[in-house]
Parts: structure tokens; sequence; C-alpha cells
């Protein structure tokens, strides 16, 4: 088993942490993991992207052109990325700042209102932890708590009471995505 | 021995190896892709546990003259740069290999000419096995392919700068350097108490004068202490060769690539193979000394060799050399900063080696 | 003509009133006749073997004349590439901070290819002794303009005089690394004659007692004189040395310890 995935939006979206937490968790469940950043200048108010490989086996190449599954945050993503994605894979995005939606007919699209919820929830910045609900749902490779380990492991100490928010809002993302 | 497990970039990695190895200091300059190592050390702030020094130096000039003096010192020195400030270090790598002292140095190289691009490359090659500064000299240089060669490369380049009093460059690049995957740290090394007997660490009565320098204005001398290095060379071109072969047992074809190449081409030796075309990989981890001698082999057993690089095509000049005319030897590469795809790889061994 | 008997006699151990201090070697000194790196190097060796530092000591020479200090004083050396005496030092000190740590340098080495490295080791309050020799001139390589060539002076490089419009101004590195706060004690000597040698090797003396209460770099000036470089005899250098360098190149001390 081998899934490849791209994440990608602005730079402040929590994208490459997103990237990060998925990396994380499939350490803690045991899988070989890569994780290819954008890097450089791009990165400072740009739009930032993040490979994420998870395998049972050993990852050849960390980067990659063609993904199963591309989570898309933005517009200019939307329009770089959608092509990329492998027949039969999987797009979710947030339809936050979408202006022009997904049209490819030979991969499953899904929506995550994740901009809308957070907002509702009063704390935008599990955003992207209501996306990655979402995912997990959709592409239930990782468990739930392996994520939470992954948390914890990549959260510095001080932020760990940040932990139960972050953990409902996985939920919450798991609950609301929805196929399109 | 129960090996810890991290979640980490190969910047971070090298400096997590290097307090780890038992250093005793680094000395770099902030430059992208690899500031991370620098910035990592800082935040670790060894000094407090191993008593590694760790220092910012006014330029990556100074960096490496800093381990100039460190390594005279017979200590465990290192620093680190990307392509620009590699060039900017050439004078005094060439002193370093000069005065024959051990230390590493790591090259998390991005594209060039010049300024270039901040994104991965690999067109330092002929900079780091043919030479790079002035003279008559080689680095014994190592080329990871993965975080955990990232980390287990520091300790592996220390031993083989000591074992034979020469510099050791990791020749990584920016998106080993950038990307996080699993690796297994060792355990904590503690630093070495002893200097090697001719360190410059003060002369006691005991011993004559300790004198560490390149310099022999005695072309007779020269010559000599060039036959030296040369020697020594060779010794390590007869012991040191080290390189990894994926499915080349019963390969008709051949990819030979290092570093983030070699990653992209075992995917496409997958790809390939799914086709049922019998495609194997060299991947050289020791890029001097090369494996000419086990490509040459291989020379005998396949129809013909694709180099895939991310550069214009430098080490297709070593495999052309090792192959010697037996058999059609291509390059492909991509240049700029730009990492060639599994796909394009397949294209390229096709369209150049399979149907040619 | 002196008979053997008569040298005998002269050389017996109480009749020396002046001899070579252990630190130098037997090796002959490759400086031209009249050349106060001689001096500077037999003072620096007297000083080092006074304080009982030779199993203490490690030197870090330059590229220039004094390029082969390692032949003359007998104690642990490196020799650096150019200009980056400092930065090699400054490694060797961090990482050995019990060892009593100098550099040797020449001007074209410490004020032209060595400026960044001097200045940022010297900023940084590196432990350190820096000897930096200033005879406005490249000796080594034959005589080319300097940092530290004067206005007007004749070089092979500045044959009609060095021309501050098109060639710049004279560098005044000792000014300069005084008013960093990384500079302990900073002072300008001279060797061209006993009363100087005498305050020059008290200054290298004091730098050595500064350099064990870790307070910073240490930075010690000498100007000094090229007679094969200025075309001049010894005599005629000193003399020009004195008319022309030191009003340009005052000496004093510019920094010292406030106690």
């Amino acid at each position: 088993m081998t899934e490849e995935i791209i994440i990608t939006g602005f730079g402040g979206q929590g994208v490459l942490s997103m990237g990060k937490i998925m990396a994380y968790s499939g350490v803690m469940q045991d899988m070989e993991v890569s994780w290819m950043p954008s890097y450089g200048p791009e990165m400072r108010g740009g739009t930032a992207n993040v490979t994420v490989i998870i395998s049972s086996e050993r990852i050849s190449s960390p980067i990659v052109r063609h993904f199963d599954t591309a989570i898309i945050l933005n517009q200019q993503s939307l329009d770089k990325f959608e092509s990329s994605i492998k027949p039969g894979g999987v797009l979710i995005y947030d339809s936050n700042g979408i202006t022009r939606h997904p049209e490819r007919k030979d991969i499953v699209v899904y929506r995550v209102d994740a901009t809308e919820e957070a907002a509702r929830m009063n704390s935008s910045k599990t955003f992207n932890m209501i996306v990655l609900g979402g995912f997990l749902k959709v592409k239930p490779l990782i468990k739930l708590e392996n994520v939470i380990k992954g948390l914890k492991k990549s959260l510095p100490e001080r932020y760990h009471n940040l932990i139960p928010m972050n953990e409902k809002a996985l939920k919450r993302g798991i609950e609301i995505i929805q196929k399109v | 021995m129960k090996k810890e497990l991290r979640l980490m970039k190969g910047n971070e990695a090298v400096a997590e190896a290097a307090i780890r190895a038992g250093a005793d200091g680094y000395f770099g300059y902030p430059i992208t892709p690899q500031s991370e190592i620098l910035e990592y050390l800082m935040e670790a702030n060894p000094a407090e546990t191993t008593g590694m020094v760790v220092l910012q130096a006014e330029s990556e000039v100074a960096a490496i003259n800093m381990v100039y003096g460190g390594a005279a010192c017979g200590k465990k020195v290192m620093t680190s740069s990307s392509s620009p400030g590699i060039s900017l270090k050439q004078e005094g790598i060439s002193y370093i290999a000069g005065a024959e002292l051990p230390c590493l140095i790591v090259n998390v190289v991005r594209g060039g000419p010049g300024l270039g691009t901040i994104q991965p490359a690999q067109s330092d090659y002929f900079q780091s096995v043919k030479g790079g500064g002035h003279g008559d000299y080689h680095l014994i240089v190592l080329a990871p392919a993965s975080v955990q060669e990232m980390a287990d490369f520091v300790d592996l380049g220390f031993d083989l700068a000591f074992k034979y009093r020469n510099p050791v460059l990791i020749l990584s690049d920016g998106a080993i350097g950038q990307m996080m995957e699993k690796v297994y740290l060792s355990q904590q090394k503690e630093r070495s108490k002893v200097f090697p007997d001719w360190a410059t660490t003060g002369k006691p009565a005991t011993r004559e004068r300790n004198i560490i320098t390149s310099l022999d204005l005695d072309p007779n001398g020269m010559e000599m202490h060039n036959h030296k290095l040369q020697a020594k060379y060779n010794e390590i071109r007869e012991k040191e060769v080290r390189y990894e072969e994926f499915q080349c047992e019963d390969a008709e074809y051949l990819l030979v690539a290092y570093g983030t190449s070699a990653r992209v081409c075992q995917k496409a030796v997958q790809l390939l193979r799914e086709k049922g075309l019998k495609v194997g990989l060299l991947r050289p981890v020791t890029l001097f000394p090369f494996p000419t001698k086990r490509i040459n082999d291989l020379s005998g057993q396949v129809k013909g060799i694709l180099s895939v690089e991310m550069s214009a095509g430098q080490m297709v000049e070593d495999v052309l050399l090792a192959v010697n005319g037996k058999v059609p030897v291509k390059h492909f590469g991509r240049m700029g900063g730009i990492v060639p795809t599994p796909e394009e790889v397949v294209e390229n061994l096709k369209s150049k080696i399979i149907g040619g | 003509m002196i008979e053997v008997t008569g040298i005998k006699e002269i050389i017996k151990p109480e009749n020396l009133v002046y001899k070579k201090t252990k630190i130098m070697t037997d090796n002959t000194l490759s400086y031209c006749p009249g050349c106060g790196h001689g001096t500077a190097h037999r003072i620096l060796a007297e000083v080092i073997d006074e304080e009982g530092l030779q199993s203490q000591t490690i030197g870090v020479s330059p590229v220039g004349c004094s390029v082969l200090l390692y032949n003359y004083l007998d104690v642990d050396i490196q020799q650096a590439a150019h200009g980056r005496a400092p930065a090699v030092a400054t490694a060797i000190k961090r990482l050995l901070p019990d060892k009593f740590v100098f550099t040797y340098q020449g001007d074209g080495d410490l004020a032209a290819i060595g400026t960044a490295e001097t200045i940022h080791a010297c900023n940084r309050g590196e432990n350190i002794l820096i000897i930096f020799i200033n005879n406005g001139i490249y000796g080594m390589t034959g005589g080319q303009m300097a940092p530290t060539t004067l206005p007007g002076m004749k070089s092979s490089t500045s044959p009609y005089g060095r021309d501050v419009k098109t060639m710049g101004n004279p560098l005044k590195m000792t000014d300069i690394v005084a008013t960093l706060p990384g500079t302990y004690y900073v002072t300008r000597q001279s060797v061209h004659t006993p009363a100087n040698v005498r305050k020059t090797k008290k200054a290298i003396r004091k730098a050595v007692q500064y350099q064990k209460l870790d307070k910073g770099a240490c930075f010690i000036e000498i100007v000094s004189n090229c007679p094969s470089g200025w075309k001049m005899t010894p005599v005629q250098s000193n003399k020009w040395m004195e008319e022309t360098m030191f009003p340009y190149y005052p000496l004093g001390d510019l920094k010292t310890p406030e106690e």
C-alpha cells in the first residue's frame, strides 16, 4: 500500500504542518513516510505545498508528479494540481475561496467546508485539522488515535493543551466531509 | 543497541547526528537550502551537553578556515553549506586536503551556476569528485539518498576522515535536506579525549613541534608530498568503494544514479518492471571513489546504460570511463532545480537506450 | 682575525651577555638584513619561554614573509590560508580554550584579504592575540602596494606613488579594531630601537596575561620596515619609518583595560 498525497494552499493555512502531522501519524502506525515541502521564498505569503507519501514499503521517489490524493485549499492550487491527480484518485477541497469548482470526471471529489466550520467552532487555527479529519474519513489509512499521537509528537509540549481542541476539529472534519 | 526513531528533515538529521557522533565543532554560515543545520545546532545548544562548539561565522570562507584550525587540533569538526557557499570554501578545502586534515563538509546542493536557484540539483558533481579547488587532490564523497543516510554518513564520514586524514564531503541536495523521513538515530557517543599525534595541541618537551602546513617551497619535497597523497587516494579507491544495487541480478538495462535521482530511478525501475522490462539500478554511495569496477562488470551483462542526474551530464563521464565503450551509455538529466520524474526516466530509457 | 681559542673564550657561558632563546630554532631566518620580523619573532619567543608557555602555545602563521614562522619558533604552529589566520585561531581557541593562541600577520594578510576575518574575530571578542606587522608593503611577492602603503609612497604597483584618488587611502586597522567592544587591549609599537623592543615585548607579555583572563581579543600592531621593498639600507629604512610612518601610524596604546 502506498498513498501519494499533495496538500497545497496559501502559506499560513497550515499546509506544511498538516502534512507533518500526517507524516507523524504514519510513523505512529509503523509505516514508512516522506514529507517533501516546497521551500523557499514562496512559503512567505505565496502558495505552499507539501508531498506526503505514506507506505507499507520503503518509499522510492519522495518527489512525484501524480497523486492518489490532492488536498487543495485555494484556487491557484486547484488550477495547478487538478490535472496531477491519478485517474480514480481523490480530490479534497475547501470551497472557501474557490471560484471555479473541480471539473474532472475521472476522479472522486470531496468537499470539506473547513474554513466555515472553523469559524463556527470559534477556532480558526484548527482549520487544517478539520481538513485532515475529512481526509481520514475518505482515506482511512491512519487511525484517529495515531493522529492524536502524531499531534503530540509534532507539537512542542507547551502547545499540548491545544490537543483536545484539535481532536474535536478532526472529528468534526470526519463528520462534515461530503462527496460532490 | 536500541536506536531512537524520529521524523526529521535531512538537514536536521545531519545536525543531530553530528552531536551524537561526538563532534567537537561546527562552523557554518546561513544559505538556503541548508540553514536548518546551523539553526538546529544553535537551538540544541550542545555546548551545554556534549561541549560541542557551534559558531556562526562571518562567511563561508571564515567557516572553512575555522574547520582548518579545529581539524589541525585533531578535533572532529565540520561545516555545511550549499553550492555557492561551497564554491567560496574551495580554497580552504584545498588547504585542508593539502595539509591532510580530517573534517566533514556537507553540501546541500542547489541549482547553478551563479546564484542559481534554491531548488535541488546535482550540478556540483565535478566540483566534488574531481577536486574543486586548486591542486591534485580528492575528497572522499558520500552521496546520501535518504534522511537516514544523512544521519548515518556523519558518523561514517568522520570515521573515514580520521582513518585517511582526508576531508570527507557529504554531497546531498535540497530535496534530501528539506524532506522529512523516518530516521533511526545512534546513541550519543562521547567526544574523544585522545588527540592524534600530529595535532597541534601545544608542544610538550617529549615531542618535536607539530606543524600543520600545505606549503613546501622545494619542488622535490612537494612532488614527494603529492606522491604520498596519490598513494592514499589509490588506497581509498581500493578499499572504500560503496554502492547499492536494485534488481541488477537479471537486468538487461541499467540505470546509474545517486542521491535524489537514485530515489526517482528506483521508482522508474518499479514502473519498468511492471511493464516487463528487466531494468536494474546501480546507486553509487561513494562518488569518490567511484564504483568503476562494478559498473564495468555490469556492462558485460546489460545492453545499455542510462545515467540519470540533476545536471547537464557530469557523472555520466565516469560511467563512460567505467564502461569503456562496451555498451551504449547515455545521459538523462533535468537542470536548474528541477527533479526528473520517474515517468521521464522511463521515457528516456526507452527512447535513448532500449529503442535506440 | 680572532684566533680560535679567542672565540672559545668569548663564548664561555659566563661571558655571554646575549643568547638565543630556546624557543627559537637553529634554522637560519629567511628575512632580509635589517628586517623587523626577526626581532619581532625573538621577543615573542622570549615571552613564550619566560612565561613557560611552550607546551601551551599554538601559533598561526600567515601568507607573506612570515609564512615560514613555523621554521623559526619551536612551538606548535598552523600555517593558514592568506588572510584567514584569525578564523583559524578562533577555532583553535574555542576548541582548546586553555591554550595560548596567537596569529602573526602582515599588512596584506590582515588588512586587505583578511579584513573580514580580522574585524569579526575581534568583534566576537575571540580570546586570542593578533600580532600585526605593518611595513606598508607586500614584501614576499616583491614590494607591491599594501592597504597600509602611505599616500605618495612608491611600490611596484604604485610606481608613481600611491594616488589616494585612484588607489584608496591607507587603512588604519588598529584604530578600527580599537573601536570594537570585543577587543580588550590594542596597542601600536615598533621594534626598531632597543627601547621600542622592550616596550613591544612588554606589550606581548601583557597580552599573554590578558588572554588568561578571557576578556577578548588583544591586538598588537608593530610598525616595521622593509629595507628591500622600500629600496633602502636598514638604517635609512628605520629613519624613514620614524619620519614618515610614525606620523601616520603613531605609536602607543589605543585601548587599555580599565583597571
